[in-house]
């Protein structure tokens, strides 16, 4: 029998299995696609620092390269199921995993972007999702569908998050500092581009944030517009029109810009959605896994010896993730040694 | 047409909504029956003696009261008791599906619906006010369809029997229409409109349909410029025009060879506003100095089906429709445009555009 099965095998799956095979204990790690890493295998620059995030996923993949580690690649769980003292989870190949404990980490999907209809994602060539412009960036060069480049790119924030009509009332935290990252980065690229954000707040709440939006906005000249862009549209030329509001100089606002960038929310996974569809683990209000207590259990489950680890239980950076992994792994070593003990 | 066409088409395909098959109760338009009465008449046409379905009408049903209701004249709660009136006429009759003409008015049963589905104390007052005024009582519609609904429901079977399409004859090139959706069919309630409200389908859904391509301008989404109070309170008209302005002066590029709308007020203030802006400032928005006709989608089907362009009324409207029935190749008489069916001459008006 395994120690622990992990249920995903992006950053924070990877993360807790790499922390208990360490501590000695034998774990599967069960991932849904041909490889690991998650979404962060789709971003160029991580925030504060624009590190590269291959080097994270490096650390990662090196981090799980163990003994104790069998990771069953293009595999889903169908079912968790608890019996005399053990879990038995079944997957998509087949397998009939036991385990002593389980750890779910099935993190986050980037909120479609074609849902906010009015913003014509999938509709105009030229309006990308956030996740597509790190894409460019990886691939070297920030460009318009024809192949030009952009001399005006806008960014609008909260697509998909704090708003009621996409049932996400929620903050995706991370969305307002990957802007003014990105922003930064295409000025890095395209000689005289100018950019603007149009934002609801700006929630700079992590550690230098609020010091990249000000290096944004006195090294880069990064514009940032207070209002909600209700539409965008297209024109006969193939300029983007983009109308929004601008709150502060209280005046509605119409602006032709070459490239619109949305700032696409976190969303529970549907891999996430489907675990709790076929067990009894509680989402909350938000559809993310509802946590024992908010401040002192946030890795325990209502099921005892399953436990989250990550963004499948709210919006989290990488730092944040790899941090409540690491206190998934202890709240699993606590309960395997008080189970041993009884 | 610019749009990335699979993906538009996927956005679109998500907001379906059940539209009945048969047995309508029809609720007319007040201003579609006073200003271009043959788009209703062939609607009932086309129903009864083409597609073979059952329509009726009763000579009972009045306004719904929508436009004093969005003047604030008419309360919210007399309002509803006449629409539970025009439910107890269905009921009585025996129909269950409703099949509304007006955008104003299928707002205004949208809203009263929802209302009652979140409010059932409200549902249960208007019951008591229906049947203390009248003596009737209601059931709530099992279907409601807006008539535009409903022939985007027969487009392709429209399409089957077309004997003409919409094709610019002289170049074999599909004709470029602007659809224009009134307001109140899916902004407020996406759910009750086909393709919902950013990418409406249920114009564009016939135009293909019938051979012409859909112009995507940027003020797509904007008002008509009727707006209610933009054009009711007198002082407020040029807000009225310049709204439309802005709606002509985006489309102008892209030289549509006409316009499509679905709702009373657009179809009305689209064509005549044409003709005060070109009385004002001489300023056209069609091709070679013409205005762009405006017409409804029960005369566009109408003239894909070859009937004879001035027994669907299309003399009525301020621009003229010979440049687009023209450009179809459809064959009609000048002659008896202004003459009633008994051969009787009716007045010709002096300042008609396009002509």
């Amino acid at each position: 029998m395994t120690d622990v099965v992990v249920i995903g095998g992006g950053v924070a799956g990877m993360e807790a299995a790499g922390q208990l095979a360490g501590s000695g204990y034998k774990v599967i790690l069960v991932e849904k696609n041909p490889y690991a890493g998650g979404n962060l295998r789709n971003w160029y620059h991580l925030f504060p620092d624009r590190r590269n995030g291959n080097d994270v996923t490096g650390y990662l993949e090196k981090l799980v390269k163990s003994p104790n580690i069998e990771i069953l690649y293009n595999t889903c769980v169908t079912g968790i199921t608890e019996g005399k003292g053990k879990f038995t989870v079944t997957a998509s190949g087949g397998q009939v995993l036991e385990a002593e404990a389980v750890i779910v980490a099935t993190g986050f999907d980037l909120f479609n972007s074609r849902r906010k209809e009015e913003y014509g994602y999938g509709i105009y060539r030229n309006v990308i999702s956030s996740a597509d412009l790190e894409m460019m960036f990886r691939n070297g060069s920030v460009k318009m569908a024809d192949g030009g480049t952009p001399g005006s790119v806008g960014f609008i924030h909260c697509v998909g998050s704090r708003d009621e009509k996409s049932g996400n009332l929620y903050c995706s935290k991370l969305c307002c500092i990957t802007a003014v990252k990105q922003a930064m980065e295409i000025h890095e690229k395209i000689k005289g581009v100018k950019t603007f954000c149009f934002y609801m707040d700006m929630r700079m709440g992590g550690a230098y944030y609020e010091e990249i939006y000000r290096e944004a906005q006195e090294k880069y000249g990064v514009s940032f517009i207070r209002g909600k862009v209700s539409e965008v549209s297209q024109n006969i030329q193939g300029k983007l029109i983009i109308k929004a509001e601008d709150t502060l100089a209280g005046r509605p606002l119409k602006m032709e810009l070459d490239l619109v960038v949305l700032m696409a929310g976190m969303e529970m996974s549907e891999a996430g959605g489907n675990l709790a569809r076929m067990s009894s683990l509680r989402q909350g209000e938000n559809r993310f896994f509802a946590t024992a207590d908010n401040h002192i259990a946030s890795n325990r489950s209502n099921i005892k010896g399953v436990f989250y680890a990550g963004s499948c239980t709210a919006p989290m950076n990488i730092t944040e993730t790899i941090s409540h992994s690491r206190a998934a792994v202890t709240e699993v070593i606590n309960f395997l040694r008080d189970k041993s003990r009884r | 047409m610019i749009m990335n066409e699979p993906d538009s088409k996927r956005i679109w395909s998500e907001y379906q909504k059940e539209i009945a098959d048969d047995h309508y109760f029809y609720v007319r338009s007040c201003i579609r029956q006073s200003f271009f009465p043959g788009s209703e008449q062939f609607f009932l046409k086309m129903m009864r003696e083409i597609l073979r379905k059952d329509v009726y009408e009763n000579p009972s049903h009045t306004t719904c009261t929508g436009i004093g209701y969005h003047t604030d004249i008419v309360p919210f709660e007399t309002i509803m008791t006449v629409i539970a009136r025009h439910f107890a006429l269905m009921k009585e009759a025996g129909y269950k599906n409703i099949a509304i003409s007006c955008v104003t008015s299928f707002g205004i049963y949208t809203e009263i619906i929802e209302t009652w589905k979140h409010f059932p104390d409200t549902l249960e007052k208007t019951r008591e006010y229906l049947f203390k005024a009248t003596g009737r009582e209601f059931d709530v519609p099992e279907n409601m369809a807006h008539t535009s609904d409903i022939v985007y429901k027969f487009r392709n079977e429209i399409a089957s029997m077309a004997k003409y399409r919409l094709v610019n004859r002289h170049t074999g090139k599909p004709l470029r229409v602007v659809e224009h959706i009134g307001c109140h069919y899916s902004k407020m309630f996406p759910k009750y409109g086909v393709g919902g409200a950013e990418f409406p389908k249920v114009l564009s859904g016939m135009i293909e349909a019938w051979g012409g391509e859909v112009v995507d301008y940027p003020e797509r989404r904007h008002c008509c410029g009727f707006g209610f109070r933009q054009y009711i309170v007198q002082a407020n008209r040029g807000y009225s025009l310049s709204n439309s302005i802005k709606k002509f002066e985006s489309m102008k590029p892209y030289r549509p060879d006409f316009i499509i709308t679905n709702c009373p007020g657009c179809n009305m203030f689209m064509d005549r506003w044409q003709y005060t802006i070109r009385e004002m400032e001489g300023r056209t928005y069609g091709e070679n100095g013409l205005s762009i006709p405006v017409l409804t989608y029960e005369e566009v089907a109408g003239l894909v089906l070859g009937i004879n362009p001035w027994e669907l009324g299309l003399q009525y409207h301020m621009v003229q429709p010979e440049p687009l029935i023209d450009k179809m190749g459809i064959e009609y008489s000048h002659s008896d445009k202004f003459i009633t069916k008994d051969g009787r001459p009716l007045p010709e008006p002096g300042k008609l555009i396009n002509v």
